[in-house]
């Protein structure tokens, strides 16, 4: 590099020219990656933001599944779940367990007696610190089968067009068996009370290598006694939270974590759509839910219940929502972490 | 520090192309990723995660080099603030390249998310669980990706800059070893 610069031959515009494509093809090829150039990309900002309620969302809070309280305990594996996962938490044993009962809303006041489906996020912790996080809830089926009919029910039910939700049945016809379950199941008086369902299908994969498709639910020990709306309306709108707590304090409450199998052909990609009953069905452990903290200060508060956090030996399917759902739940979990100071902690130095 | 070399010497060159194609790649996933719902998000937030903890050691590995062999001297001629800028771009990028990853890091464990990278190694987290931590370290992330960015278009432009305008050499002294088929001019 000895040599001395060649002396000016006037203005190189062809090669300012040059280096001013290169700077703008690259430019563009990044913003055009970061979805600015796409407005109608569904992005996790965009689904998030049409979860919030008409008043906005609530600050420092979850943006959806809002209202809810913490719980601590264990699960208690049996052993039976190794014959088809060879994750740790299925030998049989005993592992910590944190969790949060809550409701489907995402509005920080709902009255519980409104709130049509109830919700449990877990996260059980195995001995070599891998974890396995599931959020469900209480229905059977997922209201719609694919992540942008979730976006468009969303955009539906707070259309101010009184036939928006007409319109989204008639493009979405599977909302109406979740519709069918709205109306018909029974409510209860309790979150002990009330079967998780993980709607979405995984992957479980043994020892052997093989793999299983498979969904999971939490089977309440509890007995379901039937009440009526108006009757739960009575209790007041936070009857859910205390009613869970003072049972909590007089005994611990359980469940049974039932893994079911797929046939080969069942729909593994559609958590709108319920596998036969005849399916194998394997107990696997028990839930037991020793203590419930209010979440302001509880161990909860600070868990992402990202359904993709799975340990060795489970994995996401063909299913097209929990990728949706880890998306969408980190935006929100980046967002209420940066609100802190709308939700205060009432105790100094977090948990954990 | 310089040397009398008048190229970067040969790992220096490979650590430079290899790193140039791996963090472009990361910058990339990173937008991408943080922008879409489709399943390949999974996919994208996996590579990144690993491909971060790759730049790293790549990073640590390309700053002992950089130590122990230095750089070759820039052109007496260039103009004293296009030097400083030269030289501020080096500790910027060093910077980047080892704090991005570190930040990441930082901000899973301060989130409480476990690390997991290639799909079966983990991490330890390096903070401990704080959202007032999460959310300086991710704007910190966030933010310096784009500095980041903005920075190799800056690097680019300039080392074009040297190549098609001044033709000073300085392009040369990172170029690859391209078969030569007369000796280096004196």
């Amino acid at each position: 590099m000895a040599q001395s610069p060649p002396p000016p031959r006037g203005f190189p515009l062809g090669s300012l020219a040059i280096i001013a494509a290169v700077v703008a093809v690259a430019a563009t090829a990044f913003a055009y990656t970061a979805g600015w150039l796409s407005p109608h990309r569904l992005t996790p900002k965009k689904l998030v933001a049409s979860l919030a309620p008409a008043e906005g969302p609530a600050l420092g809070h979850r943006r959806n599944h809002t209202k809810g309280i913490c719980f601590s305990g264990t699960f208690d594996a049996n052993g039976n779940g190794s014959a088809l996962s060879k994750a740790q938490v299925f030998i049989r044993g005993q592992y910590p367990v944190i969790g949060r009962f809550n409701l489907a809303s995402p509005n920080l006041n709902a009255v519980d007696a409104m709130v049509r489906v109830r919700g449990l996020g877990i996260q059980i912790t195995q001995s070599d610190h891998q974890e396995w996080r599931s959020a469900m809830i209480d229905a059977p089926i997922f209201p719609v089968s694919t992540p942008q009919g979730f976006y468009e029910l969303q955009m539906a039910s707070g259309s101010k067009d009184p036939d928006a939700m007409k319109k989204f049945i008639g493009a979405h016809q599977e909302f109406l068996s979740f519709l069918g379950w709205a109306k018909s199941a029974p409510w209860t008086g309790s979150y002990a009370e009330q079967r998780y369902n993980s709607l979405d299908s995984f992957v479980f994969t043994d020892q052997s290598g093989a793999k299983h498709s498979i969904r999971w639910s939490l089977v309440p020990a509890a007995q379901t006694v039937p009440i009526s709306p108006d009757e739960l309306t009575k209790r007041g709108p936070d009857f859910l939270e205390k009613e869970i707590t003072e049972r909590v304090a007089a005994a611990p409450q359980r469940w049974s974590l039932v893994v079911t199998v797929a046939n080969p052909g069942d729909p593994t990609a559609d958590p709108n759509k319920a596998w036969p009953a005849d399916r194998q069905t394997v107990e696997v452990g028990t839930l037991t839910v020793q203590q419930i903290e209010a979440e302001q200060d509880g161990p909860c508060r600070d868990i992402n219940f990202d359904p993709t956090v799975l340990p060795n030996g489970i994995g996401t399917s063909d299913d097209p929502f929990p990728a949706v759902r880890s998306a969408a739940y980190s935006r929100s979990f980046n967002s209420r972490t940066a609100e802190e100071s709308h939700y205060p902690r009432t105790t100094t130095g977090g948990k954990q | 520090m310089t040397t009398s070399r008048t190229r970067f010497t040969a790992p220096q060159r490979l650590l430079h192309w290899l790193m140039a194609i791996c963090v472009l790649s990361m910058l990339f996933i990173g937008v991408g990723m943080v922008s879409t719902v489709a399943s390949k998000y999974l996919t994208l937030v996996q590579i990144h995660k690993s491909l971060g903890i790759g730049i790293l050691l790549l990073a640590l590995i390309r700053l002992a080099l950089r130590i122990c062999y230095g750089a070759p001297a820039l052109p007496a001629d260039i103009s004293e603030p296009m030097k400083l800028g030269a030289y501020l771009s080096q500790y910027a990028f060093y910077a980047l390249m080892i704090g991005m990853p570190l930040l990441g890091w930082g901000m899973m464990s301060a989130a409480a998310y476990p690390i997991v990278i290639f799909g079966v190694l983990h991490l330890p987290p390096i903070l401990p669980v704080s959202a007032k931590l999460h959310t300086l370290l991710w704007r910190a992330h966030f933010y310096l990706a784009f500095v980041f960015f903005a920075l190799i278009l800056l690097h680019v432009a300039a080392i074009l800059f040297h190549k098609l305008v001044r033709r000073d050499g300085v392009f040369e002294t990172m170029a690859p070893e391209i078969r030569r088929a007369k000796p280096e001019p004196k």
